[in-house]
């Protein structure tokens, strides 16, 4: 493999931020070009050192001996464990920051700079990359072709990283458009539409190019994930810079309509990027951990298009009880509603797949944890639809509840199932028999839904409590509390969240030390699950 | 008429029964016959090789 090429487009990416440095029209964009000249000048010195100068062999780079590319799945795989890591160590930082005001350091790591780091790492970084990663895998096995485009994977998987390094920057610097889960300036918004449109064509042609007649459902979903985050990102991110060397710039659209547009967005993050997303997940790696098909593929026909068709409207719920037209909050509400039925049509359909095969959830840990996250999805998909009806909404809005809704479904339901899918692939990317501890799942998998528990439960406490000191009124019509004295009552919630934020972050770290001894080649000398198959032997 | 108000009429007439109407030939075609046959062989694509 020559490097030729790319060296030289990241030598003179490099040349070109160190001129976005030189003539920056403000200091945020100056120092932010500074941070990616060094990170482009150091890729470019690690890529010179192994540019080669023999004749090209006819190996391709990542080929491997069964045809497909690999090689850039393992690295998204530990991409995943390391973002992830990242992102749940920041989300217990900016727990403590909530509960000890002086962990705010300024002026880099003030709440209001961590928190998009924690929501962006954890989504975007650690969620992204798991999601290129398993589609990938998943897109490949399916169609039984090779990923499309030479080394466009590679350019999807670098390129991501680079806008996860760019945003991640940019908040500590202080750089943001304000806009929720869409943080990142004008510039790191055209770069990731780049890299996207890359991914959509390394997959389409993926598909375009299989072998397998009929087009895997997962395939379906993990589709309608980058095609719709495609759309999205283009139109939430219109916006017009103030120079084309500065930082700044100003939405497209002003007042409801910018809120709205917002929300849509905002919502369909959630409904696409880590539902339907995940989702194909769920239909590959359940299927092929408990070896048996999906329980009903056409149930999952009707769950992908029922899902598709009705997120794409849910986003107003967002905005119960503001200028956003009455008629439009309605929409949202029973939109939402409706989701119940394909969300739970999907989450049958998974669980079911296990039928026959329920022992499995006592005997394999790593079915233990793709069941929860199902039934994660459940839950979240139950409370969601509720908090969206205007009543609820009243009390749940603005409060904690909303945080612990997320929580249980971003740790139960992605997070679980994310790492339900690395323990999957670890072994059988890097060649291992087995995974270095079974037992370590286990303990993961203990330590990460007792985390959940923990946090869901407090946040509800927390929220339900912080909605009715809101609204007590006395006889004669005062607010009964100072906003302040809700926020002191919210103290024991906040350092108890921590703790389970914590528990769920000790799973990860575990999760990170199987992994690395697995890739190492260790296998953990440790006494079966009980109840589980043993491994076969080789005849002597 | 203004834009917006066109779009919207538009939105919750004829977009509206497009979109229903592609759900239920969706639903329909799920269901055809020999629809199961099919849906079995696709079930099964992910568990063939490795």
């Amino acid at each position: 493999m020559n490097f030729v090429t790319p060296t030289i487009v990241l030598a003179i990416g490099a040349f070109v931020a160190l001129l976005g440095a030189a003539f920056a029209r403000d200091r945020f964009f100056e120092a932010h070009m500074w941070v990616l000249f060094f990170v482009l000048l150091a890729s470019t010195v690690f890529m010179l050192r192994r540019v080669s100068f023999a004749p090209a062999a006819a190996k391709k780079s990542g080929e491997d001996a069964d045809g497909y590319f690999d090689d850039v799945v393992r690295y998204g795989v530990i991409a995943t464990v390391f973002w992830g890591v990242v992102g749940f160590l920041v989300g217990v930082l900016v727990a403590l920051q909530l509960a000890f005001p002086d962990l705010n350091v300024e002026p880099w790591f003030n709440f209001g700079r961590t928190r998009p780091l924690h929501t962006s790492a954890v989504i975007f970084a650690f969620g992204g990359n798991a999601l290129i990663a398993t589609s990938f895998y998943v897109v490949q096995r399916t169609s039984r072709a090779r990923l499309f485009g030479g080394n466009l994977g590679w350019f999807v998987f670098w390129g991501y990283q680079l806008f996860i390094v760019m945003a991640a920057t940019g908040y500590l610097l202080g750089i943001t458009q304000s806009r929720e889960y869409a943080e990142p300036e004008w510039y790191v918004d055209i770069w990731l539409t780049i890299v996207w449109v890359a991914y959509l064509v390394a997959f389409l042609g993926t598909i375009a190019t299989r072998k397998e007649p009929h087009i895997y459902v997962a395939n379906w979903f993990f589709l309608s994930f980058i095609v719709t985050i495609a759309m999205l990102h283009i139109v939430n991110n219109l916006a017009v810079p103030v120079s084309f060397l500065g930082s700044k710039s100003y939405s497209a659209f002003s007042g409801v309509q910018d809120a709205l547009t917002q929300w849509w967005y905002g919502h369909n993050a959630v409904g696409f990027f880590l539902t339907a997303g995940f989702l194909g997940m769920m239909y590959y790696f359940i299927p092929k951990q408990v070896n048996r098909p999906v329980y009903s593929y056409r149930l999952s026909i009707i769950h992908f298009w029922a899902l598709i068709f009705m997120y794409i409207w849910a986003g107003p719920h967002h905005l119960h009880y503001t200028a956003l037209p009455d008629w439009a909050q309605t929409l949202g509400m029973v939109f939402s509603i409706m989701l119940w039925m394909p969300s739970w049509g999907g989450m049958i359909n998974g669980l079911m797949t296990l039928s026959g095969a329920w022992d499995k959830i006592r005997t394999d840990p790593i079915v233990r944890m793709m069941v929860m996250a199902v039934a994660f999805y459940g839950m979240a998909t139950f409370e969601g639809p509720m908090m969206s009806i205007k009543t609820v909404n009243s009390l749940s809005h603005y409060t904690d509840w909303t945080i612990g809704h997320v929580h249980s479904g971003a740790l139960g339901w992605n997070g679980l199932i994310t790492f339900g899918a690395i323990y999957y692939l670890v072994p059988k990317l890097w060649k291992r028999e087995r995974l270095y501890s079974i037992r370590m799942v286990n303990w993961h998998f203990w330590l990460a839904t007792l985390g959940i528990v923990v946090y869901a439960a407090v946040m509800w406490v927390a929220g339900i409590q912080q909605g009715l000191m809101w609204r007590e009124y006395d006889e004669q019509g005062f607010l009964v509390y100072s906003f302040a004295e809700t926020v002191s009552a919210m103290f024991p919630y906040y350092v108890t969240r921590a703790i389970g934020g914590g528990l769920f972050l000790l799973g990860a770290l575990i999760m990170a030390y199987n992994v690395t001894m697995t890739i190492l080649g260790y296998e953990r000398d440790e006494a079966p699950i009980p109840g589980a198959a043993p491994r076969l032997q080789p005849a002597e | 008429m203004e834009t917006y108000t066109a779009m919207r009429h538009f939105a919750d007439s004829w977009g509206l029964l497009a979109m229903t109407l592609f759900f239920i030939g969706v639903v329909l075609f799920v269901f055809r016959p020999g629809a199961r046959k099919a849906a079995n062989e696709a079930a099964a694509i992910p568990l063939k090789e490795d």
